[in-house]
């Protein structure tokens, strides 16, 4: 894709179909001969890792909906007769249900790699807004999958989250009437999440179709930030890459087959075993962990915004958390505007990597605190992380950019592995492979 | 064509922004139903109404019955309750309303309220928050008053009243 095709059919059949429907071309060129930067570490291989999960959730999920009942009368019950009466239920039910919390512990790795590394720059502006794009879908899908087995979790869950969309001034109760399917969540929810979950997975195939060609015409980053500049810096994807990408993902699958066979259970919440009741709330509801983050600081948001020294209130504390909340995502979207620093790398930015430590401590401080009752302490934490947050992406980016000293870029690719004596004939022989 | 021509609104523009016009209103109007099939259904909106008989709830209890799906909270208050909660000064209140507005005129011992806190939907506790003989939302700590009035935390609104009335003294009609 990046660069002119490099492919040249060999025999007849190969040839005959290049010449009707280039698909092998297509892969060749993006999976086999793809030329990608010699320097990648394995920070790079979660976006394989994701693309593998994609495919075992959708797998799964195919295969669970083979016996799943979607009424709120079944719902829970069928999922019960999956995990103990259908022939390897148990494990297809909790590959699914794990795999869910995998998919996510990978994206979030993914993203913050890319947060660090400068992914979002030029000329990958697209491509990092369609990743935003599929995290905004996958969480979606997650959320959606998990009313599913219409536990007391699941209906709470559906409850609070669909209430959300209350807080906007005038719709906001018709809007939520229209996606609950009555006042409250019941059968007519269930049956169309249900239908939405099984739909957004195959929008994220589409997106990450398109993530993927976005990623292949400027070619990938790489951690020296510097742009690929002749032979020397790349290799071709196989067998380099498909061999890092593949070893990766077999210890990324330890921990998976881990909890999948021994702990199927550990990632969920022990209230999701009781029925749904529309009478009774669990005392301590809380969302699943990849969730945590953003509830907390939906919930950090205790105060109303209003005018100074008057009682006029503009956005009230509801509205307030769901805004903060969504907008935390959202302001992902104009990173690549919001980071004025034309270096890349964070590796070549001394003050920057601080201030990324202190994100990543933010970050994984809200999801802790998520998990926490909403007073006292908790709270004067959350909004403490909430405001660094949204500091470090409005405040820090912008400024840091034009006042940094950054550190001195290597030359190329091959210069940042092999010393700035090795320009020379970095191994010829690895470089056949490339042509 | 020459430039004044060009500038001057012609048929073809007309038939052109009147066919816009006609595809937009066609496309909506085949996008509307397949919108408002989400919205409640017939089935849905045929539940609308339930009878409730009070005999059965003793003064200071608490029940919960369903509605719409949605659980209601009937609550028979004491006297105390009753003038505790006509006492509160409005300024005191986040969402200011006084005890006559929450009940029926001489049926102040009848509370019916829709029990989802009007922060995210929880269901209050009853009588385990700051307010005795109100309700303590433990999702996200909002207070509400023995009138169900919201005293404290994120929540916006004091609890709901579903649209009902008393048919007689001890059977009241709800939706
Ligand atoms: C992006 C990919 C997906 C994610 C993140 C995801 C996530 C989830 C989650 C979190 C649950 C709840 C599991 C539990 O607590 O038991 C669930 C359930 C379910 N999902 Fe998915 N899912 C995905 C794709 C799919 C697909 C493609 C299908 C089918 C075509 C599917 C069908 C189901 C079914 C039938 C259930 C209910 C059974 C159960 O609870 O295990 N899912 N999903
Ligand atoms: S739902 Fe009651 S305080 Fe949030």
């Amino acid at each position: 894709m990046s660069g002119p095709s490099t492919y040249t059919p060999k025999n007849g059949f190969t040839k005959w179909m290049d010449s009707r429907l280039p698909i092998l071309r297509l892969v060749n060129d993006s999976f086999v001969d793809y030329p990608t930067p010699r320097n990648l570490n394995y920070w790079w291989t979660f976006g394989a890792i994701l693309s593998f999960m994609l495919v075992v959730q959708i797998v799964t999920g195919v295969v669970l909906a083979m016996n799943y009942v979607p009424t709120a009368a079944m719902a829970f019950d069928s999922v019960e007769f999956i995990r103990r009466d259908v022939n390897w239920g148990r494990i297809i039910q909790s590959a699914h249900a794990v795999g869910a919390s995998m998919f996510f512990a990978a994206v979030y790795i993914h993203i913050f790699r890319g947060i660090y590394y400068g992914s979002y720059k030029a000329p990958r502006e697209i491509l990092w807004i369609l990743g935003v794009v599929i995290f905004l879908l996958m969480m979606a899908t997650g959320f959606l999958g998990y009313v599913l087995p219409w536990g007391q979790m699941s209906f709470w869950a559906a409850t609070v989250i669909t209430s959300f969309f209350s807080a906007i001034p005038l719709v906001g109760d018709g809007l939520v009437q229209l996606i609950r399917g009555g006042l409250s969540i019941d059968n007519a929810t269930l049956t169309r999440f249900y239908s939405l979950h099984y739909l957004l997975p195959f929008m994220i195939v589409g997106v990450v179709g398109l993530h993927i060609w976005a990623l292949h015409v400027p070619g990938n980053g790489n951690p020296a930030g510097v742009e690929v500049k002749d032979k020397k810096d790349v290799l071709p994807f196989h067998p380099y890459y498909t061999m890092k990408d593949l070893f990766a993902l077999v210890v990324f699958l330890l921990p998976f087959a881990w909890f999948m066979f021994f702990a199927p259970d550990a990632l969920g919440h022990p209230d999701n075993y009781i029925v749904a009741d529309s009478q009774v709330t669990p005392l301590h509801i809380v969302p699943e962990w990849y969730f945590m983050p953003f509830y907390a600081i939906l919930r950090a948001i205790t105060f109303n915004i209003g005018i100074p020294f008057t009682d006029i209130v503009l956005i009230n504390s509801k509205l307030g958390g769901v805004i903060a909340m969504f907008g935390a995502i959202i302001v992902l979207f104009f990173l690549p505007w919001l980071d004025s620093s034309k270096v890349r790398s964070g590796s070549f930015r001394p003050v920057f990597k601080g201030f990324y430590l202190l994100l990543v401590i933010s970050f994984i401080g809200l999801g802790w605190l998520g998990s926490k009752p909403a007073d006292g302490i908790y709270v004067i934490l959350a909004q403490g992380f909430t405001a660094y947050y949204f500091g470090y992406f409005l405040i820090i980016l912008p400024i840091l950019g034009k006042i940094e000293t950054t550190r001195p870029l290597p030359n190329s690719i091959s210069e940042s592995v092999l010393g700035p004596s090795a320009t020379r004939e970095p191994a010829a022989a690895t470089m056949q492979g490339a042509e | 064509m020459t430039a004044d021509v060009k500038n001057e609104p012609t048929r073809r523009d007309f038939l052109y922004i009147a066919t816009g016009a006609v595809g937009v209103v066609g496309v909506g109007s085949a996008a509307w139903p397949l919108v408002d099939q989400m919205n409640p259904s017939a089935a849905v909106q045929a539940l609308a109404t339930v009878e409730f008989d009070l005999s059965t709830v003793e003064q200071g209890a608490l029940v919960l019955i369903k509605w719409n799906g949605l659980p209601i909270f009937v609550r028979h208050r004491t006297p105390d309750a009753i003038a505790e909660a006509q006492g509160t000064a409005l300024a005191d209140l986040k969402d200011p309303a006084p005890d006559s507005a929450r009940v029926k005129l001489g049926q102040e011992q009848w509370l019916i309220m829709i029990a989802n806190c009007t922060h995210l939907g929880c269901v209050p506790e009853f009588d385990t928050g700051v307010f005795r003989g109100g309700w303590d939302c433990k999702c996200h700590g909002s207070q509400y008053d023995s009138a169900g009035r919201v005293r404290s935390g994120p929540a916006p609104k004091n609890l709901v009243l579903p649209p009902y009335e008393f048919l007689s003294d001890t059977l009241v009609k709800i939706g």
